[in-house]
């Protein structure tokens, strides 16, 4: 067996450093970081999702299938490869499918005081969820299944994106039982 | 007509560490392929072919590295082919380049994945904000903890489980010169105590951060045949995808895994899984998924993998089903390398050349990979004797 720690002779042949430059410690690395910044084109559906954001309403897409509603929309249901021109307007209520106690601060976020509650909401009439901060109760009272409802901005903040909303706090209502919390709720009505 | 066998002529690593300093991107692929070629004792002008994998380009920031490694792989005036399926892909070029074989397109190529994540920062590249919805995620643990909450949920494990299973792969990793972590003085307290990072995932439930390449060198029947050193015989090869949200998505179990799992069996001739695969090198990352993976692939009844954890059936000390002797991603996690790793080291187990992490006298072997929100899979299963 080789020895991972010395690489393979052939290799390892010394450069040759120009005597103007021998004295010096050698550079093994060059910090530098780099940014690509874009203008981003939301598509029809994606576009309505997120101007319905600054009138407080959120909007899911059904499919033409089998009902399942999306969101946000897309205009597609990837499932079956048909488009979906049927918005739906979704209550701002729902449950916790599953979630995650954050220890790790995130860039971009310095409002974010750690650990937070990053969570997948499933609205009440969505068929999958989406992630938003939960808030409002101790951590360690989060459960899969506890109800939760929108907490949104002030009037006057309001703008075209999801950030409008908050966070999502407890609304004290009976949990959603873990076998038909988040994804699992599909099976149950469908099958 | 029937596929062409295919070989495992040779396997080399580098060692895997935090920080490979001293070598460039180029530098660190091309001791990993000079080592495979040394171990199937050819030269760069014998292959015909390369394949090579990496995650995502902007981890680095290198765009379709292929293109500059062409000549550091010796590839010049040959067709290299670059595979990209996230973080299964290490396990998914060594597909593509097997397929190269079986379908006689080539009769010998090089494969070889790479990381080098001390020139990048995966968790914050993985956490990109999205303009459709709130900027919240961190990174891969931020994805995978929910899932493994609701296998704890359904499963009913203890919950020390994960961190049995990050103490026994890093009790593994010390048989293993190339891992990344060799932790001689790790207490299982010490599993225990660390900080939650993703409750319900700790510090030492996480893969470490690693530079690294792997890379090996396939061959056709011809090839193995006249191959100085043992071989591996490829059995069986499946890959399948699946969208990573969509209604009654079963996360924890997704449909795409069982039916890759079913498919490379079947190509395989095997039913039972438990009693015909001597070693198994799965992709875990976050030390739940070890059982999360024995119940979707098949080696457990569901909801009961975590028995085979805690009872020691997956400890290379004495257990039914060592999986990842290497010390496995836990261990070592260079990305888009970390499922070639998972392939190489189930060859070199039927080979009989895993050192003092092999299992002995292992005949057949699994090597497993999965990417994205565990929504890519590939898999393969190699034999010391042919098909």
């Amino acid at each position: 067996m080789t020895d991972p720690n010395s690489p393979p002779a052939s290799l390892s042949q010394q450069v040759k450093i120009p005597e103007s430059i021998s004295g010096l410690e050698p550079v093994r690395s060059v910090r530098s970081p780099i940014r690509l910044v874009y203008d981003f084109v939301p598509s029809p559906p994606v576009q309505e999702y997120l101007r319905s954001y600054s009138k407080k309403k959120i909007l899911g897409h059904r499919s033409p299938i089998d009902g399942a509603v999306f969101v946000p929309p897309r205009g597609v249901d990837p499932r079956h490869g048909v488009l979906i021109e049927e918005s739906v307007e979704l209550s701002d209520r729902g449950h916790v499918g599953n979630f995650c106690v954050t220890h790790l601060p995130i860039p971009g976020r310095d409002d974010l005081d750690t650990p937070y509650v990053s969570a997948w909401i499933h609205l009440d009439g969505a068929s999958v969820g989406f992630l938003g901060l939960v808030a409002g109760c101790e951590n360690d009272e989060v459960h899969i299944g506890m109800r939760v409802q929108a907490v949104w901005k002030k009037e006057e903040e309001l703008g075209n994106t999801a950030e409008n909303i908050l966070f999502w706090k407890p609304t004290g209502e009976p949990a959603v039982p873990i076998e038909k919390a988040g994804n699992r709720a599909w099976d149950q009505t469908n099958e | 007509m029937s596929a062409e066998l295919t070989a495992v002529l040779g396997v080399g690593q580098t060692k895997y560490s935090s920080t490979r300093g001293d070598v460039s991107i180029a530098g660190l692929c091309r001791e990993a392929a000079y080592r495979a070629l040394e171990d199937a004792c050819l030269d760069w002008k014998e292959i015909d072919a390369v394949v090579i994998g990496k995650a995502p380009d902007f981890f680095e920031g290198v765009m379709m590295p292929e293109l500059y490694l062409a000549e550091a792989l010796g590839a010049v005036g040959k067709p290299i082919l670059r595979v990209h399926t996230a973080g299964s892909v290490g396990g998914s070029t060594a597909l593509v380049a097997a397929s190269l074989i079986q379908s006689r397109v080539h009769e010998k190529v090089l494969t070889i994945g790479f990381e080098k994540q001390s020139e990048s920062n995966a968790t914050w590249a993985l956490s990109l904000p999205q303009p459709f919805s709130v900027s919240i995620n961190a990174g891969a643990g931020g994805y995978f903890s929910p899932i493994i909450r609701q296998y704890m949920s359904r499963s009913g494990a203890p919950e020390l489980i994960g961190c049995m299973v990050a103490f026994k792969d890093r009790q593994h990793a010390l048989k293993n010169p190339y891992a990344h972590l060799h932790q001689n003085d790790l207490t299982f307290e010490e599993v225990v105590d660390s900080p939650m990072l993703w409750n319900p995932i700790r510090y030492s439930e996480t893969c470490p951060s690693s530079d690294g390449a792997c890379a090996m060198v396939l061959g056709n029947e011809a090839s193995g045949d006249r191959a100085e050193n043992p071989v591996a015989w490829v059995h069986g090869t499946a890959m399948r995808s699946e969208s990573n949200n969509f209604p009654g998505r079963d996360e924890v179990n997704p449909l795409a895994s069982r039916q890759c799992a079913a498919d490379v069996f079947r190509q395989a001739g095997i039913t039972n899984p438990l009693k015909e695969i001597d070693a198994v090198e799965i992709y875990v990352p976050f030390s739940w998924y070890e059982p999360m993976w024995l119940e979707s692939l098949g080696f457990a009844e569901l909801d009961q993998g975590w028995r085979m954890v805690e009872d020691g059936t997956t400890s290379l000390l004495g257990g039914e089903l060592p999986v990842n002797c290497s010390g496995g991603v836990l261990s070592s996690n260079p990305i888009g390398a970390s499922g070639m790793i998972r392939f190489a080291e189930a060859a070199l187990q039927v080979r009989g050349m895993a050192g003092d992490h092999q299992v002995d006298g292992a005949k057949k072997s699994f090597g497993h990979a999965y990417g994205g929100g565990a929504q890519y899979f590939a898999m393969w299963i190699v034999g010391a004797e042919k098909p």
